[in-house]
């Protein structure tokens, strides 16, 4: 009996080296140059982590030169030119290729552990993401070395960056920060959809951890964020390359226009930093206590509520623009509301504390350092949103301190608290205890040496933005103090580094769980293993190492699902986004150099049309657009060679599936509300221009009629149903009549194409004539762009039908393209009824 | 002295804010420093288990009621001042301020009368003012830290500014909103006064320069002609104006040149004519360099004449 159980043991084993084997071939990382065509989350989460700690850095440096040049008055360390372009790339780099991106790198990084899955839903997306942005911030970051930088802060206000700054700088910013605030968006399309498709089983919506709900909101926030700056940089840039007056008030612009979408978006935005620390915090803060977070739902409901008010608060940055009274209150009290969902944050993090047992560690110190940095930055918040005293703090030092008390100490110290928290899983090496308390006091002390006199500053009357300030304002020791602390402060960062880089050279790893955490990211192997957990567990606790009997061993030893990869391809686990309920086991693409390509033209089509280059910039957009046609033909939507799995504990799951269920429909439907997001900011331009501006309505008459943009419109809706009927008609595998409809659906969509033209064309509509035939061409331009992307989506259809890539069963392409379409039809609805009606018809 | 504090502040709306200021400062110190008890006492001396059904009245209690009654308190103490702020009193003077790249363009409406003058604003005390402000290039924005809290001036638009001075002295201003490369370099004074010594101020400012300081009389106002001043520069009594640069007709009288850059003094005008990307980078003041010394010394000497 007990050889029989020998026998049966050693017969286990063997399997479980055999499946091991088999998920090594399938996750290997490539060797030498080719590793860096390796897409997996692990690989690409540490390079994206890396490369915006680097920016940090970067942008830690300019700050430094910056405090140099004010240590004293009337200094000439800086001239004016080199201090504004230092000071609109500190603010530039710390917000877009610092604060956003290390919360995305983080979330790549760590979510796949965190929810049991092998890898987020689109690996080659990520990848993509994270080139583009390496591009993106090496161009930004560059020009500063030739002196071309932007410089007209890093709110680039027009009229001061349309007419008054003649140099490549602004366009700089313009185009090369959209082509970052894209690969965001990609960031937020996949974490979005991994967080509701790749849970584990028995991860219910109440089960989902602290961190990836924090994450979940974000990501939706930046859809909702990025798109009006998006939609505010194509109008800017407009105007600098084509002259489209958008925001020059002798041709009916208005400058405030880019204010309202610029800060529309700078709200959330800093929210959209602030989430995921707290999320951080909520996860490291009950691991310390030893207790599950107190107040779960409080904490999610209450994060929601912030990600919400924070779309509605952005005019408290235009307090003094001379906005009427009524205005000014309800966005104060809706500035203060927001204190409310925070505190709740705030002190479920303290009843956690109060209840539990608190263990002294270094991320626990930079978590408390944290939150009271933070409250000091949240209560002079409550403060400027009072709009009596916001009529003096706004635009001072006051601004500088308090905005730095709420970003480093509710961003920042939480990010550091992360790093320590996290670098067992990702380096395998856990952080010195010592140089972590040193690295802390050094940091803390620093910074309040450098940030609080900056309030006192304020009070004084020091205005932000200024390069030099004159002996007679009294705020020239402050100015010093301030440096000084700078330094101690950059001084703590070295500690950083230095630690970062001996515990890497340490020879020994980490022990597995070395915090004694409970969730499922802990499960993790030190030194991690490529495929991430053995085997995909079924969950039962939001604190699943605490909770759950043998869990680690019972992953480990492979007894959930997907402890094996018999065709030694790369899979993980797709499950509904309420119940967590198995749907699918989903293929991912391994390593590729496509995605850099794309990146790299996607790249060269910004950085060649910031120089006006446009034959060179349009061959470069034509190349990415080939590129990601590419990449979608070859790594999207395989026929697999069987319909269904073995996923094990004795469940088959479909290997292929389309519509509602599958993680590409989801994509398509978030990446088209963002899309759409972009749209509607440029209709509120509209409205915005038409209820501000009395010449606008005078333009009527002048306008692209009624005719054309109608008929448009209903040319669209049929290309919407003919591509829905040839979606059905394929399904039915009437293969003729797929083919016929489709094309005539193509032929709707150029008809609507050539029709929405039409109106301003015939109308004679020249756009650098007045902001109302501009704004008309934006829209129609807009829609044509969107009807020419439809266009080229029924092509690829038709191909892939025709190269039998896509059939009746598997009909993944068509039934995304028709969820694009139903946004087209949309879009093209929304812009005929705007520019046929206003101010045409009312 | 701090004169650009809002700390001590001299008009009626600043010392408004103060108060406000002084009471939202109180609270938040009392706020944090309960925050930061809570804090110690949750982490460093309370250390053991507790009951956390107990644990959760802190949310209840500071996160959601406590804050809820706070906010309530000060959304109504804070929003009861702001009418008075923005009210315009009736028989408000109105002065109208235009920002430009880096200067201040300032026009006393006074009767039918527009009298101009630049960087330097004469108020009498104890009377409402209203500044009429706007833009004639980029957005700026007028902030006198002493008397009021700061309205933009946006191309296209017109806001207005009103407080009453309450304390004679000498009030600098600064231009807060960033508005290109010398945006530092914006400055301006406000000069509360009598109203005595401001009526007969506005009186001097409204007549043109004496006929003996004239280019037919005067070698300094010829100079000024012949080497183009004019094409930019208005002096009231010298012939065709030009209104791209500040209105110099009293330009003497004036503490401070350049927008606050410079002193008035001889040294500082030669300094300004000469060099003024030194002085106040991309200002569009041309370089005077190629003017002899003899020539510089006259105009210079002719300027300071113009009280």
């Amino acid at each position: 009996m007990a050889q029989g159980i020998k026998i049966m043991n050693s017969k286990e084993k063997q399997e479980r080296l055999s499946q091991e084997k088999r998920l090594k071939k399938a996750w290997l990382l490539p060797k030498g140059w080719r590793y860096w065509s390796e897409v997996n989350n692990s690989e690409v989460g540490l390079w994206y982590t890396v490369t915006s700690l680097c920016f940090f850095f970067f942008a830690g440096i300019l700050a430094l030169l910056m405090r140099i040049q004010l240590a004293f008055p009337e200094n000439n360390f800086l001239s004016a030119d080199s201090y504004n372009q230092i000071f609109t790339m500190h603010g530039t780099v710390m917000m877009f290729l610092f604060a956003i991106p290390i919360f995305e790198a983080f979330s790549i990084l760590l979510l796949p552990q965190m929810l049991g899955a092998r890898d987020l839903p689109f690996p080659r997306l990520s990848a993509y993401g994270f080139w583009c942005f390496l591009i993106g911030g090496i161009f930004v970051c560059g020009s500063l070395f030739f002196g071309a930088a932007p410089k007209g802060g890093w709110f680039m206000y027009p009229p001061l960056t349309t007419s008054y700054q003649p140099g490549v700088g602004a366009d700089i910013w313009l185009l090369g920060l959209t082509f970052i605030e894209v690969a965001s968006i990609a960031a937020a399309v996949e974490l979005i959809v991994g967080i509701l498709k790749c849970r584990p089983p028995g991860m219910r919506i109440n089960l989902i951890p602290i961190y990836a709900w924090y994450i979940l909101i974000v990501a939706i926030m930046i859809l909702f964020a990025f798109p009006p700056l998006i939609a505010g940089d194509v109008l800017l840039e407009m105007e600098r390359a084509f002259n489209w007056p958008f925001f020059d008030t002798t041709r009916g612009g208005d400058p405030l226009l880019w204010q309202h979408l610029f800060w529309i978006f700078g709200h959330p935005e800093v929210y959209i930093i602030f989430l995921p620390s707290v999320a951080l915090l909520a996860t490291i803060i009950p691991t310390f206590s030893r207790l599950p977070l107190i107040g779960y739902s409080w904490v999610v409901l209450s994060a929601v509520g912030v990600g919400f008010l924070s779309f509605g608060l952005w005019v408290h940055h235009m307090f003094t623009t001379g906005l009427p009274g009524i205005t000014l209150a309800i966005f104060s009290v809706a500035s203060q509301a927001v204190a409310i969902p925070t505190g709740v944050q705030l002190f479920c993090f303290i009843a956690t504390l109060v209840a539990g047992k608190f263990i002294h560690s270094v991320p626990m110190l930079f978590s408390l350092g944290g939150i009271i940095t933070f409250v000091v930055g949240g209560l002079t918040g409550v403060m400027v949103a009072v709009v009596p005293f916001n009529f003096q703090a706004h635009d001072s030092f006051f601004i500088v301190g308090h905005l730095h008390y709420v970003l480093i100490g509710g961003s920042l110290f939480p990010i550091l608290a992360g790093i320590y928290y996290y670098a067992p899983i990702v380096m395998g090496k856990k952080l010195s205890d010592i140089k972590g308390k040193w690295c802390f006091w050094i940091i803390f002390i620093g910074f309040n040496i450098t940030f609080f006199p900056m309030h006192i500053s304020g009070l004084l009357g020091m205005p932000r933005r200024v390069f030099t300030y004159p002996k007679e304002m009294g705020v020239s020791h402050l100015n010093l103090i301030s440096t000084i602390g700078a330094f101690i402060l950059a001084s703590g960062f070295l500690i950083l580094i230095w630690d970062l880089i001996s515990s890497k050279l340490k020879k020994q790893h980490s022990e597995r769980n070395p915090w004694k955490a409970g969730t499922l990211e802990w499960t993790m192997e030190i030194p991690d293993r490529m495929w991430g957990v053995r085997s995909i567990p079924k969950i039962k606790s939001r604190y699943p190492l605490w909770d759950q009997e043998r869990f680690v061993e019972d992953v480990d030893q492979g007894k959930f699902y997907l402890p094996d990869a018999a065709e030694e391809m790369r899979e993980t686990l797709i499950t509904s986004p309420i119940d967590a309920v198995p749907q699918q086991c989903l293929r991912v693409p391994g390593p590729t150099f496509i995605t850099h390509w794309a990146a790299f033209f996607t790249g060269g089509f910004f950085i060649f049309a910031t120089y006006h280059w446009w034959t060179l910039a349009i061959t470069s957009g034509v190349f990415a657009l080939f590129s990601i046609l590419y990449w979608l033909w070859t790594g999207s939507a395989w026929i697999p060679e069987k319909k269904v799995k073995d996923v094990g504990l004795n469940q088959t799951l479909p290997i292929y599936v389309s519509g509602p269920q599958a993680v590409g429909w989801w994509a398509m439907c978030i990446t088209m509300l963002a899309d759409f997001t972009a749209f509607i900011s440029l209709i509120f331009g509209y409205f915005f221009y038409w209820t501000v501006r009395e010449d606008f309505s005078d333009m009527t008459g002048s306008g692209p009629g009624i005719f054309w943009p109608v008929l448009s419109a209903i040319l669209f809706i049929l290309a919407y149903l003919g591509t829905r009927l040839s979606k059905n008609l394929n399904r039915k595998n009437h293969r003729k009549s797929f083919y016929s409809t489709l094309v005539i659906s193509t032929l709707f969509s150029i008809f609507g194409i050539t029709a929405i033209f039409m109106g301003p064309i015939i109308f004679n509509m020249d756009p650098t004539t007045h902001v109302y035939p501009a704004i008309v061409w934006v829209l129609v331009g807009w829609t044509g762009l969107h009807g020419f992307v439809g266009i080229i989506m029924q092509f690829y259809c038709l191909a892939r039908r025709w190269a039998g890539k896509m059939t009746a069963e598997y009909d993944a392409d068509i039934t995304n393209v028709t969820l694009y379409f139903v946004f087209l039809a949309l879009t093209s609805i929304v812009t005929s009824a705007v520019i046929a009606g206003f101010p045409e018809l009312i | 002295m701090e004169p650009y504090s809002i700390l001590n502040p001299a008009a009626d709306a600043s010392v408004t804010i103060y108060g406000v200021f002084k009471i939202l400062l109180i609270v938040a110190i009392i706020i944090w420093f309960i925050f930061l008890a809570l804090l110690l006492y949750a982490t460093f001396f309370n250390p053991h288990h507790h009951d956390w059904i107990k644990s959760r009245r802190y949310i209840i209690g500071g996160g959601v009621i406590g804050p809820i009654i706070l906010i309530t308190l000060l959304v109504f103490y804070s929003l009861r001042p702001l009418p008075s702020l923005l009210k315009v009193p009736p028989k408000s003077r109105q002065i109208i301020v235009s920002g430009l790249q880096w200067w201040w363009r300032i026009t006393y409406l006074h009767g039918q009368q527009k009298i101009e003058t630049a960087n330097e604003i004469w108020l009498p005390v104890d009377r409402p003012v209203e500044f009429i402000l706007e833009s004639e290039d980029v957005i700026h924005s007028f902030w006198v830290p002493a008397l009021a809290g700061k309205i933009d001036m946006i191309p296209g638009r017109s806001n207005s500014l009103v407080f009453t001075p309450m304390k004679i002295g000498e009030y600098p201003g600064v231009c807060s909103e960033f508005c290109g490369a010398s945006h530092s370099l914006m400055r301006f004074k406000v000069k509360v006064v009598s109203q005595s010594d401001f009526d007969q101020w506005l009186k001097k400012e409204s007549r043109p320069i004496d006929s003996s300081l004239r280019p037919l009389n005067h070698v300094g106002g010829k100079l000024f002609v012949s080497h183009g001043c004019i094409s930019c520069h208005t002096v009231r009594g010298v012939g065709t104006m030009g209104t791209v640069g500040p209105d110099l007709t009293h330009v003497g009288s004036r503490s401070e040149i350049a927008s606050g850059a410079l002193k008035n003094n001889l040294a500082a005008l030669h300094r300004w004519i000469i060099n003024p990307e030194k002085v106040k980078p991309e200002s569009k003041m041309p370089s005077f360099n190629m003017i002899p010394k003899k020539d510089l010394e006259a105009l210079t000497l002719w300027l300071k004449e113009l009280k």
